[in-house]
């Protein structure tokens, strides 16, 4: 079957399977930022934006997302520059597997709720793991990346 | 320093978080086969018959491996230094299984849909054997678990696999049995730890192609590139000069990579039909079919004179090292080797120990390796006996620890795997680390426990120590280049799994060529482009691929002043260069690294500037560190909630502060999940049942309230820079300061991980009954 | 997980015949536990186009359309303000905001999944669930139906009461499943629901009678009240922890509830 998505404001049409789920579309497509890390949602690392709201990509099937607004980080270019410069400044990436989930998940909640407090982010994110960073740090970048009103 | 121990970005957090292509399945050919194993449902059995006629008979299936079609050659799957210290007890695929995930054959097909198609045609017969669960019983069981003739030890490590033992090891310094025998306080103990599972959030991959000059090249998701090309040589019997391994970006390790996973079907499938081919690990593939960290009964004996000395250790162990024995002496070498020499000053001290073979999966490589087990043991067992002493915890390791400048008898005796090396600690900041730890949480305000009317506050603490590299092994190699237009190519082995070693390499080479990390891009992990390293393990990045680095850059650094000296015409004496310009101190004439490069690439005496320089460690010299935990534990279900993790660490330099302190708080947390929320459950025939992430939780976000990581200044003369290492550090001391902080609030002792709600519970009530 | 087909159902009717004609046929909702736990499916109907995803609010209830994701719920105002706002709660509880963004009320409420967090929080509101066939059944009925009825959840509507309220849970991490929760209300009567028990939620009713018996709540009551919920709450043993310490965990957590909702 055909599926239309709008991904990071480009409108494509891709063949699918009707059981196909969004995060394998994607990468046979060449989207690649968004992996794998489990089977079954524990870990956010497939997570993409569907209308601005963080979604795991592997539990979603393509066939449902006709005309969603789909993004991904290279969608979200400039605040992933951002992002990353704090992250580097704290020392917050390691293995960087999980850093574009992250990026789209923390670019949400600043949509959401720039204000958030740290005990905010943290909720926020709970479902984002990282196995590398022990969190402090990310979350320290994450603070100041809300904060920069640039 | 202006670059080292100097906020420095890592190099590569930009282009990643952007989500530039970067991990092994990113590479990964468009047109690829996929291969699948079929995975044993039993924990022990013999295949008698396979029939995949309707399976072979699908669209789309290129072929089904069997261990028919394997020559039978052993090998061990453990990234190791050759000849390795681990069994040579693993085929590529055998008649027997012998754990339940463990290979039975494999399938390659067009897609996963055709793969899971042909696994689900294929009916397997099996003799079902009875299996050995319980590493208790597993030393001279009637039923063995590697009955092969053809397995083997590549030097003697004790291997009798017809009593299921994979390794021995023993050593005594003096007689632990007298010196017990004289001491006024003896405490005897018996510790159980579990089979942590690594959880790196990239699940194990690798791809393979053959090049266009027909060689097999391949992309694994590895901490150890070049023992995963000779291993595959030996395994498939292909010319070494005919593979080529490369590890890109890798999603986190912790040493559960530091072994083949799918690497070698897909090398074979490749190299047979000269088709790209690929094998991704499904997150229960990897909980399931990977590896785990070793888990040990260890029972510790501590005995202690009246003034509160400790005069003798006896420390004897027992590792379960599952169906094969990759990493199995190592890492139970290191229980003993990287915990006991903390109190150096006993009279005696014995270590010993089977590691056995069980039907369960294989454990091997993991932060920390032996020596959170090993410090578990110890720094649970210490406060034992002070608390039968009645002395303070603090002041009687203040008393018997370890202190710059001494040394201990083990490191001559215990290296990993093989004797070791005596050294003295030049550097040891322990009696800093608790000063100024002991400060940071309040423990003097704090000690033991303050009650309120629902909940109990209480601190614990532990010291530890790791090491760094392997002395007399562990080699690595870097290679700089100067290019055209001043700016350097620095290739190097090591391997950079998320630990930063790109990063702080490129430091070490941007401070001694005295300029900016912007001006050195570095290439790591590509056995045909990169000069040799063991690998990411053994805490040996910083210091051996550091020392290699180092070197390499002064004698770049020789080399470069050399052609300035040709050029300004006069002695190499007379040149000052301070990173950007040559200078003849003489008539100060100057010329600039631009112009110089640019010069000698193309107009006059031209030539490469390119220097090659290898590391190997005479010292393993280990970091430091104290741990203190506050925690809260409800008075009625024993829910404990964790206010405060103080870490003081001595590693030397810190060449990348924040990265270093990443280190630390990661692995910390990685601790505190050995010690509390993660648990591995097997069921009673042997399946593993957290073996996904709905039952296996790692700690998330608000699980842990408060991390404190701070360094201590210290300077090792033979690190570059004078660093040591840091990345296994800081997973030691999290279980025994958790059990200790419990025992100081309610008055109990567990000594078994996880330490849940559950089992102080069980234990108090136990307590109870009993009284 | 193998589909054959997918369906688009136009409305109601359509999704509740073809759930009823065809044999293999199932409802998505949010799908993220039907990944988990289905392995083939012939004909796969998607609620997508019926227009269940609002919240109305009325003068004395809220309407919460059946595919309303768990995130949009938790966020609502009217949600956050009702009994201390325990659904809000509860539902904040499960999971990260991934899976809370997909996940629905719907698919949530007709899993009748043992380990919900958010049953109990229904169950101790007032709260009624609408079917297209059904009509109209109360949480409790509907937990009670021997099997799932083979209908399609339209909407839940909740009565707005502004009493307090009481939802805890226990877990070993906050992404982890509970090993029991505890929700209560006090409006003018008291309602409480213990579930992941490690089975489904369900009322103590007993507990609530007597306490809405009493003239006066104190700390005497609540013993005697914790024993009576001891006995008619039925607590087992499974992977995440042993009968023994869930009755720990009711006693302890029932008390402080009790003792918070009165204050």
């Amino acid at each position: 079957m055909k599926v239309n998505l709008k991904i990071n404001g480009q409108s494509r049409q891709f063949l699918i399977e009707p059981n196909e789920y969004l995060l394998d579309v994607l990468r046979r497509n060449d989207y690649l930022s968004v992996r794998r890390g489990c089977d079954n949602t524990s870990c956010g690392v497939c997570t993409v934006l569907i209308d601005n709201k963080p979604v795991p990509s592997c539990s979603v099937l393509a066939a449902r997302c006709e005309n969603k607004e789909i993004t991904t980080v290279e969608g979200i270019e400039k605040e992933v520059e951002k992002l990353a410069k704090y992250f580097g400044e704290l020392g917050a990436d390691q293995c960087g597997y999980c850093n574009p989930s992250m990026a789209l998940t923390v670019y949400s909640l600043k949509l959401e709720n720039r204000n958030a407090n740290i005990e905010e982010v943290k909720e926020y994110l709970v479902g984002n793991l990282c196995r590398c960073t022990g969190y402090v740090a990310q979350h320290e970048a994450i603070m100041k990346y809300l904060g920069d009103e640039s | 320093m202006k670059v080292v121990n100097n906020l420095t970005h890592s190099i590569d957090g930009m282009g990643i978080m952007k989500g530039r292509k970067a991990f092994t399945d990113d590479f990964a050919e468009k047109d690829t086969l996929i291969v699948k194993v079929m995975r044993s449902p039993y924990a022990y059995a013999r295949i008698l018959k396979i029939d995949d006629s309707e399976a072979r008979k699908l669209e789309g299936i290129e072929m089904i491996l069997t261990h028919k079609d394997f020559k039978r050659i052993p090998f061990t799957r453990a990234g190791q230094g050759y000849p390795e210290p681990s069994p040579h007890d693993k085929f590529v695929l055998d008649e027997y299984v012998r754990y339940i995930g463990d290979e039975v054959l494999a399938v390659v097909g067009r897609s996963d849909e055709i793969c899971d198609k042909a696994l689900s045609l294929i009916k397997v017969e099996y003799e079902v054997l009875e299996p050995v669960l319980d590493f208790e019983t597993a030393k001279d069981n009637p039923i063995i678990i590697h009955p092969e003739n053809e397995i083997h030890e590549m030097f003697d490590i004790g291997f009798k696999p017809k009593r299921n033992i994979a390794a021995s090891y023993a050593m005594e310094i003096g007689d632990v049995k007298k010196t017990l025998s004289e001491c006024e306080y003896v405490i005897k103990e018996t510790f159980y730890t579990q089979a942590q599972a690594h959880v790196m959030l990239e699940p194990h991959t690798v791809n393979a192609r053959m090049d266009y000059q027909n060689r097999l090249c391949i992309y694994s998701a590895t901490q150890t590139p070049f023992h995963v090309r000779r291993i595959i040589s030996q395994g498939l019997e292909i010319p070494l000069s005919k593979i080529r391994v490369i590890k890109p970006r890798v999603g986190g390790g912790f040493g559960g990579k530091q072994a083949i996973h799918g690497e070698m079907l897909v090398a074979y499938v490749t190299y047979k039909t000269n088709k790209p081919a690929k094998m991704i690990y499904s997150r229960k593939e990897v909980f399931e079919s990977s590896y785990s960290r070793h888990p040990m009964r260890i029972e510790m004996t501590l005995g202690a004179d009246k003034n509160g000395k400790l005069r003798a250790i006896d420390c004897e162990g027992l590792s379960d090292t599952g169906a094969y024995g990759e990493h199995a002496l190592t890492v139970f070498m290191v229980t003993g080797s990287k915990v006991l020499p903390l109190y150096n000053k006993v009279d005696s001290v014995r270590f010993a120990g089977d590691i056995v073979y069980t039907n369960h999966t294989p454990a091997g490589a993991f932060r920390g390796y032996g020596a959170i087990q090993g410090n578990f043991a110890l720094e649970s067992a210490v406060d034992i006996l002070c608390k039968k002493m009645k002395m303070d915890p603090i002041l009687f390791r203040q008393i018997n620890m370890m202190k710059e400048k001494e040394t201990s008898p083990i490191f001559a005796i215990m290296g990993e795997g093989t004797a070791g090396t005596a050294m003295i600690m030049e550097t040891c900041k322990l009696e800093e680390c608790i000063e100024k730890g002991m400060d940071l949480i309040g423990w003097k305000d704090k000690y033991p426990r303050i009650e309120s009317k629902d909940k109990i506050k209480s601190v614990g603490m532990a010291i530890a120590m790791q090491g760094s590299g392997i002395p007399y092994i562990d080699m690595g190699s870097a290679t700089i280049k100067l290019n055209d237009d001043g700016f350097y190519n620095l290739m190097v082995g090591a391997t950079e799994i998320g630990q930063g070693s790109d990063t702080v390499l490129t430091q070490i080479a941007a401070e001694e060529l005295m300029t900016t990390v912007d001006k050195v891009v570095i290439y790591s992990s590509d056995t045909d482009l990169t000069p040799f390293d063991v690998g990411a393990y053994a805490s040996s990045t910083t210091y051996i691929s550091g020392n290699a680095v180092w070197k390499a850059a002064k004698e770049l650094k020789e080399k470069m002043i050399v052609e300035a000296a040709r050029i300004l015409k006069t002695e190499i004496e007379n040149i000052d260069f301070d990173g950007k310009t040559f200078t003849n101190e003489i008539s100060n004439e100057k010329i600039t690294l631009i112009d110089l490069s640019n010069q000698i690439t193309y107009s006059h005496e031209q030539k490469q500037l390119q220097v090659t320089s290898s590391y190997v460690g005479h010292k393993s010299p280990p970091p430091f560190m104290a741990g203190f935990i506050e925690i809260e534990i409800d008075k009625a279900t024993y829910e404990i909630d964790i206010l405060n993790y103080v870490s003081v660490v001595d590693c030397g330099t810190t060449i990348n502060p924040m990265l270093a302190k990443g280190q630390v708080d990661g692995a910390i947390v990685q601790g505190l999940g050995m010690a509390h929320f993660e648990e591995v459950i097997y069921g009673a025939n042997g399946k593993l049942i957290s073996s996904d992430l709905l039952n296996y939780k790692i700690p998330t976000r608000l699980d842990i309230k408060k991390l404190t990581t701070v360094f201590v200044d210290s300077y090792e003369e033979t690190g570059p820079f004078g660093a040591k290492s840091v990345g296994e550090i800081g997973i030691d001391t999290p279980p025994a300061a958790l059990a200790n902080a419990v025992a100081n609030a309610l008055g109990i002792r567990i000594t078994s991980l996880p330490i849940t709600s559950e089992k102080i519970f069980k234990e108090i009530r136990r307590i109870n009954d009993e009284k | 997980m193998e589909v054959k087909e997918l369906i688009r159902a136009k409305d109601a009717l359509e999704a509740y015949t073809f759930l009823n004609e065809f044999k293999g046929s199932k409802v998505m909702a949010g799908g993220a536990w039907m990944k988990l736990s289905v392995k083939s499916v012939d004909k796969l109907i998607l609620l997508d186009d019926l227009n269940l995803d609002y919240i109305k609010e009325e003068n004395e209830f809220l309407e919460i359309g059946a595919m309303t994701s768990l995130r949009t719920i938790e966020m609502h105002p009217a949600i956050k303000s009702l009994n201390s706002g325990i659904l809000a709660k509860a539902i904040k509880s499960i999971m990260g905001v991934q899976v809370r963004n997909i996940a629905t009320i719907g698919g949530s409420v007709m899993g009748r999944f043992a380990f919900s967090d958010l049953l109990g929080a229904l169950l101790v509101l007032d709260c009624r669930l609408y079917f297209h066939d059904l009509q109209e059944i109360t949480v409790f009925d509907f937990l009670q139906m021997p099997k799932v009825p083979s209908d399609i959840l339209l909407n839940i509507k909740i009565k707005k009461t502004a009493g307090k309220g009481y939802f805890h849970k226990v877990s070993k991490t906050h992404l982890d499943f509970s090993l029991l929760n505890i929700a209560i209300t006090k409006n003018k009567l008291f309602k409480i629901a213990i579930g992941s028990r490690p089975q489904t939620a369900t009322l103590a009713i007993n507990t609530a009678n007597f306490l809405n018996s009493q003239s006066e709540i104190n700390e005497e009551t609540i013993k005697k009240a914790v024993e009576i919920a001891c006995d008619e709450i039925k607590v087992s043993t499974n992977l995440r922890a042993s009968k023994e310490y869930r009755e720990v965990l009711l006693k302890t957590y029932l008390t402080r509830g009790l003792e918070e909702v009165i204050k």
